[in-house]
């Protein structure tokens, strides 16, 4: 799929009465989604988004070349002293920043550090870009900073939600993400451009992260929105998808009354996110299970095993956030746990290269070849449509079967 | 010449007018033995004839007796227009014809003074199905391919009983970092997305009732389609509660009871959990109003399996004792779910209304979770009998409100935790699966259907007036009657052919409709995948109008 959520034509959608969005209905065309290419990059070491740009490069037939969007986990460079801090990432104009500002600081939150990229605007640049990036750092208002840390976490969420409507109008900017150690850059326009605009194929080792996601679509179906290039990023947790999501209508209209993050739903591959989200976060279950809630066995298989009581209730209780239709999801957990899963028919592919110190998820193997030649090809696994597959911190590879 | 008697009852005020060619007939008595209604008999017409035997002509007269068929010119013993004489003739010589000028709403009315009554289904509006207005149009392509119906499998069943919302399961993580259950859930059993809807024994002729039950038994165990069937309001035979055939039937309470007395009876000794309990509040054929059997169906089996006297069989318009959704809820359903020890789930059906919706929320909302499921009857369903003005001026479309329903759930994030099922006038054109699919991606878990079955089965009436004779015991073809020589027109075992047949023919097509789209499990409430053609329902259901 691609950053073409063809949701936000229902929801942010001027044109489409705002009553009709508050009373959860919506009249939607349905999903028609192009194939992209997705890709992440998982390092004992810590890595620069120059790999992540090349990564996905090599596969620059598969997709439009219509944006460039990534969230890096685990950073290191000019971050990696802030771990514990939250950064927002943000794009906005000079307003917007303002409002933003204004907005954290009535909150008490106090900034320790702010990033601004230096921008190569070049003429001739394929880019749709926005008057500020905005990276900073901030440290908690001082009546949470002995909070709980699920007391900061709604707090980082509700501060992020309100960022974002406050933003919403006149389109003064876009809040990607706010949270400790994750940062979001977003843009329309050539994934190649957009890499030279940021100076980001020029490797250095101030922006680093030992987790990197990233595809290169933006939204092509209906009204271009930035918030529609996926990865999406809620509270720890970032997905993206290859794909379709053909139960889109079903997944929004039940996730938009699970929880108030819940929103967007500018693009398919938010059910995603939203259901990860629920399932590992809100119920506590293991990752397993949202593979079990989004391409639950057949009935007949169920009956037949050990567990079936539990996989029948699961099936029954969130038949909702099942997911039919071709699609391939990267996810990455809040402990920089980094998975991937496809549908029940394995219809979009996904490769894991890996050397001693790096794992590399892609959508083709062409990619893996890039930025890891001299691994052994022979080890390179390639998942099929019953599993899970995980990376954790020391790089090991698990492959859960459903 | 008599003073004519415009009063008389003539067969220009009936609905049907016998057409009888007297050259063709062998008068061999087939369609006078064959009519059920009695509607035609053997008279004797005086004819003359004029001639002449000499060279030249010289006309006399002759006046002879010629025996004839005569359609009988009555309000009571009057043609329903079923045809079976016509399919019985040898010759062709007689058909049974429309009249369009018909006086019998009024002369029956009149003559009788009392409301006229009959079996089958509305019989008013002709205009275009809301479901004919809509079609499967967001088709899988390109990059989202379409599925195989040949190859792929499917999953097309459907939940009966209550689900209860993720974050309310009794689920808890064991020492092995797996999801281990904690407590009980509400029973649910998955079942086919089209129940055999309630007909009872006693509306239905025994050998009718029993086809129904083996075509049942048969799509489960040679076919692999968990079809479920419901009982009606009539009991059940004891034998088959006591077989194991019984977790294939989903039993029924009306508000007469009907046929309890044998099933409580019988409890001990069952050997299977029936598949549910469905508590009927209302029918959509005739909303408001309770079943009806007439004296004449009530034959000894029926008075034996319902312990009661020969007498017109009337349930009560209500549940006695039921003044509230809070009551029927602590009431009935507590002693049902009590009664099966919470294994079998209960559900309710009630009629299509304008307050269906406020009922539903009621139900969503019970904290006790012990619904398990609504059964919603729209104003298109049949039935054996009720009172014409009911079947033709009460009740609710079903297709919008089944919408509405789906919605008012959704709008509070209880889609799918109380199941809806939909029926009222489904397959009426024939296809099932189609009607099925649309209702389905409005937001039903499935669909029951009662009519169609019976037209399965060899039924003539239709909604144009044909027949429509379930109410007088006088089946022409044997499925609504007690009496022994029209039941013995009905093969059961031709009769349960044509059901699984059916039921395998449609599920075929709901494969064909499911692959399309692109999904491999049934798409409750995937209304995107619809579309309409005509901007009110487009409109009124929310989905994509086009033109």
């Amino acid at each position: 799929m691609s950053a073409s959520g063809m949701a936000q034509n229902l929801l942010y959608n001027p044109r489409l009465p705002l009553p009709a969005i508050a009373q959860g209905y919506l009249i939607h065309e349905g999903v028609l989604t192009k194939m992209c290419r997705i890709g992440a990059i998982k390092s004992l070491n810590y890595v620069h988004p120059s790999q992540a740009l090349q990564l996905m490069q090599s596969q620059q037939k598969g997709h439009d070349n219509s944006g460039f969007a990534m969230v890096m986990h685990d950073l290191g460079g000019i971050f990696e002293n802030y771990k514990h801090l939250p950064t927002l990432s943000m794009a906005a104009t000079d307003q917007g920043v303002r409002l933003a500002e204004d907005i954290l600081h009535q909150a008490g939150f106090q900034r320790v550090m702010q990033w601004v990229p230096e921008t190569d605007d070049r003429p001739g640049l394929d880019i749709n870009a926005m008057p500020n990036y905005v990276f900073e750092t901030f440290d908690y208002p001082k009546s949470f900073r002995n909070a709980e840390q699920k007391v900061k976490e709604d707090l980082l969420l509700d501060m992020r939600l309100k960022l974002r409507a406050a933003l919403e109008p006149n389109e003064e900017g876009f809040a990607y993400s706010f949270w400790p150690d994750v940062v979001t850059l977003k843009e329309i326009g050539n994934p190649r451009d957009i890499g030279t605009y940021f100076r980001l194929w020029e490797p250095d080792t101030k922006l680093t992260a030992k987790v990197i996601t990233t595809q290169c679509r933006q939204n092509t179906n209906y009204d271009i929105v930035r918030y529609a290039a996926h990865p999406f990023h809620l509270q720890g947790y970032t997905a993206l998808a290859n794909g379709e999501n053909t139960f889109y209508l079903k997944n929004v209209e039940f996730q938009r009354k699970l929880h108030r993050g819940y929103i967007g739903f500018e693009s398919d591959s938010q059910c995603f996110l939203y259901t990860l989200h629920y399932i590992h976060r809100e119920l506590n279950w293991p990752l397993r299970y949202f593979k079990h809630v989004v391409t639950p066995l057949p009935f007949d298989d169920i009956e037949k095993r050990e567990d079936a009581q539990q996989l029948k209730a699961i099936r029954q209780s969130l038949g909702h956030l099942e997911i039919n239709g071709p699609n391939t999801i990267i996810g990455v957990l809040p402990d920089n746990t980094l998975f991937t899963c496809c549908d029940a028919k394995k219809l979009r592919p996904i490769v894991i290269g890996r050397t001693e110190d790096t794992v590399v998820f892609s959508s083709e193997v062409c990619g893996i070849n890039e930025i890891l030649p001299d691994r052994d090809w022979a080890t390179d696994i390639y998942p099929h449509e019953r599993e899970i597959v995980t990376i954790d911190e020391k790089l090991e590879v698990q492959r859960w079967k459903q | 010449m008599e003073t004519m008697k415009v009063q008389d009852v003539t067969s220009n005020d009936l609905p049907w007018k016998i057409s009888y060619d007297a050259h063709r007939c062998t008068l061999c008595g087939s369609c006078v033995s064959a009519c059920s209604f009695r509607a035609i008999e053997a008279k004797i017409e005086k004819r003359r004839m004029v001639f002449s035997e000499s060279e030249l002509p010289e006309p006399k007269a002759r006046f002879s007796a010629v025996p004839v068929i005569r359609q009988v010119k009555s309000v009571k013993n009057y043609c329903r227009g079923c045809g079976i004489c016509e399919k019985i003739c040898p010759n062709d010589a007689i058909a049974p014809l429309r009249n369009p000028d018909s006086r019998h709403p009024i002369i029956t009315r009149c003559l009788g003074g009392d409301s006229i009554k009959r079996g089958g289904r509305k019989n008013l509006e002709s205009a275009v199905r809301t479901l004919d207005k809509l079609r499967v149009g967001r088709i899988s392509q390109m990059t989202d391919p379409s599925l195989d119906a040949q190859r792929h499998t499917f999953d097309i069943l459907a939940p009966f009983g209550r689900i209860l919302p993720p974050e309310k399961l009794p689920m808890g993580i064991g020492p092995d970092g797996l999801l281990q259950t904690t407590g009980t859930t509400p029973p649910v059993n998955w079942i086919y997305p089209v129940i055999i809807g309630d007909m009872s024994i006693g509306a239905l002729s025994w050998r009718m009732w029993e086809a129904v039950a083996m075509a049942v038994a048969y799509l489960n165990e040679e076919c692999g389609l968990p079809v479920r069937m419901c009982s009606g309001e009539g009991g059940v035979p004891v034998r088959l509660l006591k077989s194991r055939y019984l977790k294939y039937m989903i039993l029924q309470i009306g508000s007469g009871h009907f046929g309890w007395n044998r099933i409580a009876k019988a409890m001990p000794h069952m050997i299977e959990d029936p598949a549910g309990i469905l508590i009927k509040i209302g029918q959509g054929a005739k909303p408001g109003d309770g079943g009806l059997l007439m004296a004449n169906k009530v034959a000894e089996h029926i008075q034996a399996i319902r312990g009661v006297p020969k007498t017109d069989l009337l349930s009560p318009p209500n549940h006695q004792g039921l003044y509230s959704i809070e009551e029927s809820v602590q009431k009935m359903f507590l002693s049902f779910n009590a009664a099966f020890k919470f294994r079998v789930p209960v559900a309710i059906k009630v009629a299509a209304s304008a307050t269906s919706v406020s009922v539903y929320n009621n139900l969503v909302r019970d904290p006790y979770n012990i619904v398990g499921g609504l059964f919603l009857d729209g104003i298109d369903g049949g039935t054996g009998a009720a009172h014409e003005v009911s079947l033709d001026h009460t009740g609710h479309p079903i297709v919008s409100k089944l919408r509405d329903c789906y919605l008012a759930a959704t709008a509070q994030g209880r889609q799918g935790q109380i199941p809806l099922w939909a029926a009222g006038g489904l397959g009426k054109t024939g296809d099932l699966a189609a009607d099925a699919f649309k209702m389905i991606c409005l937001g039903a878990n499935g669909v029951f259907t009662g009519k169609l079955i019976l037209q399965m089965a060899g039924c003539v009436g239709n909604d144009q007036g044909r027949c429509n004779a379930c109410n007088t015991g006088l089946c022409p073809v044997g499925i609504t009657t007690q009496e022994p020589p029209l039941v013995k027109r009905l093969d059961p075992e031709k009769v349960a052919q044509n059901i699984v047949n059916y039921f395998l023919a449609m599920n075929t097509e709901l494969k064909k409709l499911m692959a399309p789209i692109g999904n491999s499990s049934l798409p409750v409430g995937r209304a995107d995948a619809l579309i309409a053609t005509d901007h009110a329902v487009a409109d009124k259901l929310q989905i994509q109008y086009v033109c």
